[in-house]
């Protein structure tokens, strides 16, 4: 089945499981059309691997739209690849040139073991999630959705902060693994909210708990994550969950 | 027509308007210490699944919950688009519960039931409620208050949403929602791990078999109740809108254990994804119908014209939507635009290199827009590109991220030159047969959301999915599951030794046995695809007859030859996504050929489901009430083998009618 005419080295991280010792297999991805999306070029591949009899390459994907958060490919140095604002999924091969040589390595950081080649284990952010990522407000509570007036600009940067989609790309981008801006979404989008007022205080402590108990690193104020973010998110988030933080703390 | 004594729908008596009230007040209601000893498994998380599980563990019912993604938040609810309608009235243009209720019955084309879609309608208020309360950032107007648009099939503005990304932040609200009771110790949570059957002692619903898809440990998993809300089955044609791990398996499971399979041939093909550009696609991307507000479509009026979009003038382009449905425009219901576009590329008239797409152009309001902006902004003479400029911005606020994937995917700037779009499959309206309670013919065991057939007939108006999915796990399941578990407080926690499970455990190690032994030479894909190329070419957006039997043989010689030549590489006791895939694609094989037959037996054009013999001189559907105003719901008899029941559907509230959008 002939596709396009692009020809690529690819070096991929081969690891059975998070016990075993890994290395990288050089596979030779051939037939590739600029108009096929990374993990497209990663189906065929795989279909060339499997009707050779060997194993296919093991990773993460589903809604292939960008939105999902579970594709986390590590990219020739670099989380979701070369371009910026866009998840691996949405990475096209027009993103490369014909003869290059790729790189793709799994998220690298202790709170997120390897499953199995560039698949890993991201329910360390489900933990911090239930130490206080939501509203207590039990189905059937809420008065008239109208009631409660927000003003847009804090509705619109509340849902900047929402769009996080949990990928973990922030943590595989920073030198400390550190996973303040996940945090720092969630926490600064609630707090912006007057339904997340009430719990403000324990939220922030139990969430940056809990990231401390995972085994992220702590921040480097470098920045890492928003520049490799593929949803944007803001390092004003840090910021403001810095200051959640103290506040919480003093009193 | 009189409904198959095997299908007990179990509507409340009375008016309409009251069924929903009385039968919550009045349902058999469990006491809260009896509630923490019942078990219920909740198979999926996305809007239905996780809202009912966060609602019944909130109740006090012991949960387990099951996602195959590796997360509860990435289940494919999240990458809805559009929004959610719900009858508020905010805009005061004269919505209402009845409102809602009858254009999502007219919008299904007159094949959903009347009782479940007027409840549906009257909960969906609490829905926008309950989210806002969790924090949900709506998008919201300068004055504070909750922002609304318009989708289709409606002449209200219904639809609450959250930029381009409105499944996604609902979906978080129910995970936040979820994992508080994780956290509290009330669901256990199972990421990674997929249903592979369901467990049946004396005739009822008594746990799963479960699949840890990390360390390929077979489980068996005890519950007084079992929900499905696995989504729909749109897959089975391979090119889809839906996620790349979207399946019918545990529907399909669930059926061949006995519960009957609603409607199957319902599916919705959507008017407005991203084309197909290669042999390689593995998915397809849905541009957001809330684009229609904004966009017009059309083709030129020269078949075959080669020029670029913008030297086209305005006289000699073919807005087709106005011109055949001048009331309601560009915002048709989805069926009879996904139909109106195959006919312009039928035709000759389709743009693009494949010459399989139209344009969905937003110069006109991108113009408008800008001009209210200047306006706004006191400019008295502004300059053409200063009101594209000030339009864009506009545009940008409100569909940026669609704008962005647009570019992203094709190479192509929407913003200057209008989008090229084709219908694709996108949401499945048939699924698991349910009563009132959503309980499937099999007793306790419920599907909620897509991964039943209940609300939306045979097409669903948009902005309803979500709708639908939280409406049935946060307001209608906490209370109709008392009316099963009342009657089951007396039954003790059934170990997982009992013989039904050890015998459903080894059947599906049999199986995962068999496909590893079959080492054949084709990869799960090769069959996958096959088997969608069959679906689209004949059962997909039109449909015949001949093409139908064609079909049916073809799928059965597919079936056969899967099972002598798929190749499934690795072993069991791994995280081996091909294994997945293979007992998906071995289940969508089976499900293909129920849709066939199924559509080969409705012989009448209705909603989604459009047979060319039963059309209208105009090209319309020609629907036939006399004789076919039924949900066919399928019996599974052996393999291949299948029984017709039919639940007759009463309009005793709305006049049935043609349906026009003229």
């Amino acid at each position: 089945m002939s596709h396009g005419n692009m020809t690529l080295t690819l070096k991929v991280w081969k690891q059975r499981n998070k016990n075993e010792r890994g290395k990288f297999e050089t596979y030779v991805a051939k037939n590739i059309s600029p108009d096929m999306s990374f993990l497209e070029m990663f189906d065929v591949v795989n279909e060339q691997i499997i009707n050779e009899g060997k194993e296919p390459i093991a990773f993460d994907h589903d809604c292939r739209e960008g939105i999902c958060g579970m594709c986390s490919m590590y990219i020739n140095g670099r989380p979701h690849g070369p371009k910026q604002g866009v998840t691996t999924c949405q990475l096209h091969m027009r993103s490369f040139k014909d003869g290059d040589t790729i790189v793709v390595e799994p998220w690298r950081a202790a709170a997120f073991p390897v499953i199995k080649d560039l698949a890993v284990d991201r329910s360390s952010f489900d933990r911090i999630m239930s130490a206080g990522g939501f509203v207590s407000v039990n189905t059937g509570n809420a008065k008239d959705a109208n009631n409660i007036l927000i003003n847009k600009p804090d509705a619109d940067t509340a849902f900047n902060a929402a769009a996080c989609i949990g990928c973990g790309a922030c943590v595989a981008a920073c030198k400390n693994a550190s996973a303040m801006l996940f945090v720092s979404a969630k926490v600064s989008q609630l707090a912006l909210l007057p339904q997340g007022q009430i719990e403000k205080k324990e939220r922030v402590l139990n969430m940056v708990k809990q990231m401390d108990e995972e085994g992220f690193g702590n921040c480097t104020n470098t920045g890492a994550c928003e520049a490799e973010c593929p949803k944007g998110i803001s390092l004003e988030n840090i910021a403001r969950m810095n200051r959640e933080y103290l506040g919480a703390s003093l009193t | 027509m009189a409904s198959s004594p095997r299908l007990i729908s179990n509507i409340p008596e009375g008016p309409l308007e009251n069924k929903w009230t009385k039968y919550r007040s009045t349902v058999a209601l469990v006491n809260p210490a009896n509630k923490r000893s019942l078990d219920v498994i909740v198979v999926g998380t996305g809007l239905a699944g996780a809202s009912a599980a966060a609602t019944l563990a909130e109740m006090g019912y012991r949960v387990t919950a099951l996602c195959f993604q590796d997360s509860a938040r990435r289940a494919h609810s999240i990458a809805a688009q559009g929004g959610v309608n719900a009858a508020k009235n905010y805009q005061n243009d004269g919505d209402s519960v009845y409102r809602l209720f009858y254009d999502t019955i007219k919008g299904g084309d007159y094949r959903a039931r009347e009782a479940n879609v007027h409840r549906l309608a009257e909960v969906s208020g609490n829905i926008i409620d309950q989210c806002v309360a969790q924090g949900v950032p709506f998008a919201r107007e300068y004055g504070g208050t909750l922002s609304n648009r318009s989708f289709g099939g409606t002449q209200v503005q219904r639809t609450f949403y959250a930029a381009g990304q409105t499944g996604q932040q609902l979906l978080l609200g129910a995970y936040s929602a979820l994992q508080r009771q994780v956290g509290m110790g009330a669901v256990k949570m199972l990421a990674r791990h997929e249903m592979m059957d369901v467990v049946m002692i004396d005739g009822k619903c008594r746990g799963i078999i479960a699949r840890d898809l990390v360390s390929g440990k077979l489980e068996r998993h005890f519950g007084h109740a079992v929900l499905l809300c696995t989504g729909g089955y749109g897959n089975v044609f391979y090119l889809s809108t839906n996620a790349m791990g979207s399946n019918v398996t545990a529907a399909w499971k669930a059926h061949k254990k006995g519960a009957f399979f609603g409607n199957p041939c319902f599916t919705q093909i959507h008017p407005t994804c991203i084309p197909v550009s290669g042999d390689h696609q593995s998915k397809l991307t849905l541009m957001s119908e809330s684009l229609r507000n904004d966009g017009r479509i059309w083709v030129p009026k020269k078949a075959g014209d080669t020029r670029k979009p913008t030297d086209i003038p305005e006289d000699e382009r073919d807005y087709y939507l106005e011109r055949r449905y001048p009331a309601f425009g560009n915002l048709v219901p989805r069926d009879v635009a996904s139909r109106a576009a195959k006919e312009r590329c039928d035709a000759g008239y389709g743009v693009g290199a494949s010459k399989m797409a139209v344009y969905l152009d937003f110069s006109s309001n991108t113009e408008r827009y800008g001009r209210i902006e200047a306006n706004k902004l006191g400019l008295h003479n502004p300059s053409k590109e200063e009101i594209v400029r000030l339009g864009r911005e506009v545009v940008k606020e409100k569909y940026g991220n669609l704008f962005d994937m647009y570019a992203q995917i094709t190479g192509e700037n929407p913003y200057e030159t209008p989008m090229r779009i084709y219908p694709a499959v996108h949401y499945t309206m048939g699924g698991l047969w349910v009563d009132y309670n959503l309980m499937t013919t099999i007793p306790g065991l419920y599907a909620l959301g897509e991964a039943n057939f209940s609300d939306h007939g045979a097409n669903r108006l948009g902005a309803s999915a979500l709708m639908q999915g939280l409406a049935d796990g946060y307001f209608v399941i906490p209370y109709t599951i008392g009316s099963y578990l009342s009657n089951e407080i007396r039954t003790k926690a059934i170990p997982t030794d009992h013989a039904a499970f050890v015998e459903a455990e080894n059947t599906v190690r049999e199986r995962i046995n068999t496909l590893f032994n079959i080492k054949g030479s084709k990869s799960v894909d090769h069959f996958h695809k096959r088997l969608g190329k069959i679906m689209w070419d004949k059962c997909g957006m039109a449909r015949n007859a001949e093409g139908l039997k064609q079909a049916i043989n073809e799928i059965r010689q597919l079936r056969e030859e899967f099972w002598k030549d798929v190749r499934v590489p690795g072993t069991n006791d791994e995280f081996n996504p091909e294994l997945e895939k293979a007992h998906r694609v071995a289940d969508f094989i089976e499900l293909g050929e129920l849709m066939c037959i199924d559509a080969l037996d409705r012989n009448e054009s209705c909603g989604g489901h459009f047979r060319e013999e039963y059309q209208t001189e105009d090209g319309e559907a020609k629907r036939d009430d006399e004789n076919y105003a039924y949900v066919a719901a399928w019996e599974f008899k052996g393999l291949g083998q299948f029984e017709l029941h039919k639940e007759e559907l009463k309009y005793e509230n709305i006049k049935i009618a043609q349906r026009s959008y003229k």
